[in-house]
């Protein structure tokens, strides 16, 4: 009756009626953690057959999977008939919109915005914390419920025609296409803020209000410092989209007008709002990838992480200055002296990116470093982040802004941030935590096969994209010139290099499940609470609260719990003890 | 039985409710717990006031855009008097349902349910001069928002954005205090079973915040749309 407190998380029920139950009514952080994981991943997949298909269609610089001359979609179409049952004409162009729109509104708003906190930050948050749960339960199981009604709207709007407004659903277009099933995208999106609202408010008083006793601000691992930011950012800036987005829906139902100059309204002013939330939103996608970026590095390099309060602090100063720069997705459409204050502030972002980017080298300078397949993409999210980082200023600066403006150069951008840096740092956090959440190991060898994999196929697959866009590509167009078709090769055959990495992960977590061997408490050697917890964790986390002796990143002192000193060899504080005992 | 429930002090059921109250399993004790819902409640504040702030950033866009015919909108669309009725309204229960929590702290029960139906009183006050003598004569004579807007005897050019601020922003704010309503209902119910005493009135305090917030922003809505 009452052993499942002292059971593993994942343990099912008396009977089979029981265990779906208590998945669909648990309160408990890790099972809402483990559903957000799933359901990311599914919508990952989506997003990215969408993503591959958009490459596809680049592949000739006339049509290639839309066919021009039957004016039919051959592949996409197929799929998906209410793309052509709704009466409206369907053009090959209207067809590579809905694609690339489906590929970005699905990533940003279904998978990236909640797959690290939502999935592994619900899970790790608390047991970092010493918590048994975190602050609101129900409110977390809300959140789950909310975010897959909202992705129901997402997967209506796609069965029944799809947006074409690209992701950032900007006016007059999208108040004036195709109707109901741009309406469905933008609810679609405005359900989901709920769902990260939710989840915000419930991190920022996670974080206040049940860190264990004795355990200050910065005990804190670094992870938990980044979730603390990004809840902040989500529960200031989302409200903002969801006005914005309700603007939206009501321009196109009840013809505000606010947002259509043929009424008077302003098209720019969509922008304004929309940018507001949507420009602090980016860093609520990366700065979860440079918390776990910074668990990695300091883990399995077995060292103590390098600065830690200026990591901490650079967290909260990007959240703080994410609100400011909004402006700078405009700067082709208003004032020079405007302009010239938000290129200034934009400028300022880089500070506390770069202040990250040493500390995490630093960091691994001397180290005994583990090429273990986290590693391996902790160090994809440095090098690829920091291309990413560094193109951010030329796109800051207003003259060169004018030239690279809606061009691949900000595709690159965009994505060397976003994939290169989030979905890197979400893959190898992946591969840290899953022993600890699934109490399985993976293969390591296929691991790091999969992880070089990946890298190579998304740096074949955007760094080319650079080039593309310093010569004149602009984003966005189903057809090119044909000088372009070579790059456009090359890009489209790195984007099947990077399936190919996602299929053997895939394959990787699906062999470790089924016959993966028994996970130890602590595989990496780290020192944060969760490896003290057993694996699978206990239903709450841990049979006694645990007590706080020691620092997250104390390595060269403390050998790591539930581990000898044979087990890491290496280990800082393994050799001092050697050198001491002899 | 279960471990769990062995683990939880004993209760006393000769107290009332109130003085029953146990914390839920992952709380170290009660007060963090009732800070943890006031910090909760303060964040869900701020994003309410953030999704408010769309509206008055789009009504200050079109006041700089259009500053003559918004000014006369002003007045010629809407009765300062029936807004300022409504502003003392919800003003009062705002008093009131500090005196709710008034008589929760000091253990009058009486006190408590007295001044929770005096507040939902004003909220229905408050919705039913709303929907019969502003929305409803505005329907019938085609002042609507936008593309609906089919007035006769419209006095500016863009009359129908003014009218699409108005009906969105009041439409919202009608909307928070029929929730507010649902809310204080609940607590209603709470009360007449004795849930609420002076260590345990941690939901009535942030329902009282709700309501608030829906108080202030009307306090800016009001000016905003009826004075200026």
């Amino acid at each position: 009756m009452s052993g499942h407190h002292h059971e593993s998380y994942l343990a099912p029920r008396e009977t089979l009626w029981k265990s779906i139950m208590a998945w669909v009514y648990t309160l408990d952080h890790k099972r809402i953690g483990v559903m957000y994981l799933i359901a990311t991943t599914f919508a990952f997949l989506l997003a990215g057959v969408f993503a591959l298909l958009v490459r596809a269609e680049l592949w000739e610089p006339t049509r290639t999977i839309v066919d021009e001359a039957t004016n039919q979609t051959r592949v996409v179409g197929q799929f998906l008939p209410g793309w052509t049952e709704r009466g409206l004409p369907v053009t090959p162009n209207n067809a590579y919109n809905r694609a690339f729109t489906l590929h970005g509104a699905i990533m940003v708003f279904l998978f990236i915005i909640p797959a690290v906190p939502a999935a592994l930050g619900n899970i790790f948050l608390p047991i970092m914390l010493g918590a048994k749960d975190v602050a609101f339960p129900r409110l977390n199981l809300l959140s789950w419920y909310t975010y897959v009604f909202g992705g129901l709207f997402a997967v209506w709007s796609l069965a029944s025609g799809g947006a074409e407004t690209g992701w950032t659903f900007y006016t007059p277009y999208s108040s004036t296409t195709n109707w109901g099933s741009t309406t469905a995208m933008v609810l679609a999106a405005f359900i989901l803020g709920f769902s990260s609202i939710f989840t915000g408010i419930n991190f920022v008083a996670t974080v206040h209000k049940l860190r264990v006793p004795g355990m200050g601000w910065f005990d804190m691992p670094l992870f938990a410092w980044a979730i603390y930011a990004t809840a902040i950012i989500q529960v200031l800036a989302t409200p903002v989209l969801g006005i914005t987005l309700l603007l939206l829906v009501l321009e196109r139902t009840l013809r505000i007008g606010i947002f259509d100059p043929a009424m008077g309204g302003d098209p720019v002013l969509f922008q304004h709002f929309f940018w507001f939330y949507s420009h602090p939103a980016v860093y609520i996608m990366i700065l979860p990838g440079m918390g776990i970026a910074s668990e990695l590095i300091a883990v399995h390099c077995h060292k103590k992480i390098f600065g830690y309060r200026a990591i901490a602090f650079s967290s909260i100063a990007i959240a703080a200055i994410s609100f400011l720069v909004w402006a700078h997705h405009m700067f082709t459409a208003q004032t020079a002296a405007f302009n010239a204050v938000f290129s200034a502030l934009t400028f300022l972002v880089a500070i506390p990116t770069a202040i990250k980017v040493f500390n995490w080298i630093s960091t691994m300078y001397k180290a005994s470093i583990a090429l273990n397949t986290p590693m391996l993409y902790a160090m994809s999210f440095l090098f690829c982040f920091t291309i990413g980082g560094l193109t951010g200023p030329p796109l800051a600066t207003l003259a060169v802004d004018i030239h690279l403006h809606d061009t691949y150069f900000v595709v690159a951008h965009f994505h060397y941030v976003m994939m290169g840096g989030t979905v890197m740092a979400f893959l190898g956090g992946l591969h840290h935590w899953w022993p600890k959440m699934f109490g399985k190991m993976y293969n390591e060898f296929w691991g790091r096969v999969g992880a070089v994999l990946v890298f190579i196929g998304f740096n074949v697959t955007f760094f080319i994209q650079f080039f593309m866009g310093t010569q004149g590509m602009p984003r966005r167009y189903a057809t090119y010139v044909e000088e372009f078709t070579s790059f456009h090769k090359i890009s489209t055959v790195g984007s099947w290099i990077l399936f190919l990495g996602f299929l053997i992960h895939a394959l990787v977590f699906a062999h470790s499940l089924v016959a993966g061997r028994a996970a130890p408490k602590n595989p990496w050697g780290g020192l944060t609470f969760e490896w003290e917890a057993d694996s699978p964790p206990v239903e709450h986390n841990f049979d006694h609260e645990p007590v706080i002796t020691h620092g997250p990143y104390d390595f060269e002192s403390v050998v790591p719990p539930h581990c000898s000193e044979q087990d890491f060899p290496l280990h800082p504080a393994a050799q001092n003890g050697r050198a001491h005992g002899h | 039985m279960s471990t769990a429930a062995a683990r939880k002090p004993m209760i006393d059921m000769d107290l009332p409710p109130h003085a029953r109250h146990v914390p839920a399993t992952h709380w170290r004790n009660a007060k963090d717990e009732a800070e943890a819902a006031k910090l909760g409640m303060w964040l869900f504040l701020a994003t309410e006031i953030l999704l408010f702030a769309g509206f008055f950033c789009a009504y200050s866009a079109f006041r700089l855009y259009y500053p003559g015919n918004w000014h006369a909108a002003s007045s010629y669309y809407l009765s300062w008097k029936i807004g300022f009725a409504n502003t003392v309204v919800l003003l009062a229960s705002s008093f009131t349902i500090v005196m709710a929590i008034r008589g929760a702290q000091t253990n009058r029960q009486w006190m408590i349910q007295l001044n929770l139906f005096l507040t939902q009183l004003c909220a229905a006050f408050f919705l039913v001069v709303k929907l019969v003598w502003e929305y409803w004569p505005k329907i019938q004579e085609g002042k609507l928002p936008g593309g609906f807007f089919t007035y006769a005897h419209s006095q500016g050019p863009h009359d129908h954005i003014f009218l699409s601020i108005y009906w969105i922003a009041t439409a919202t704010h009608g909307l928070h205090v029929f929730v507010g309503m649902i809310v204080i209902g609940w607590a209603m119910w709470m009360a007449a079973r004795r849930h609420y005493g002076p260590k345990h009135y941690t939901s009535l305090e942030n329902i009282g915040l709700y309501w608030h917030i829906v108080d202030i922003i009307w306090i800016f809505l009001f000016p905003l749309l009826y004075l200026v």
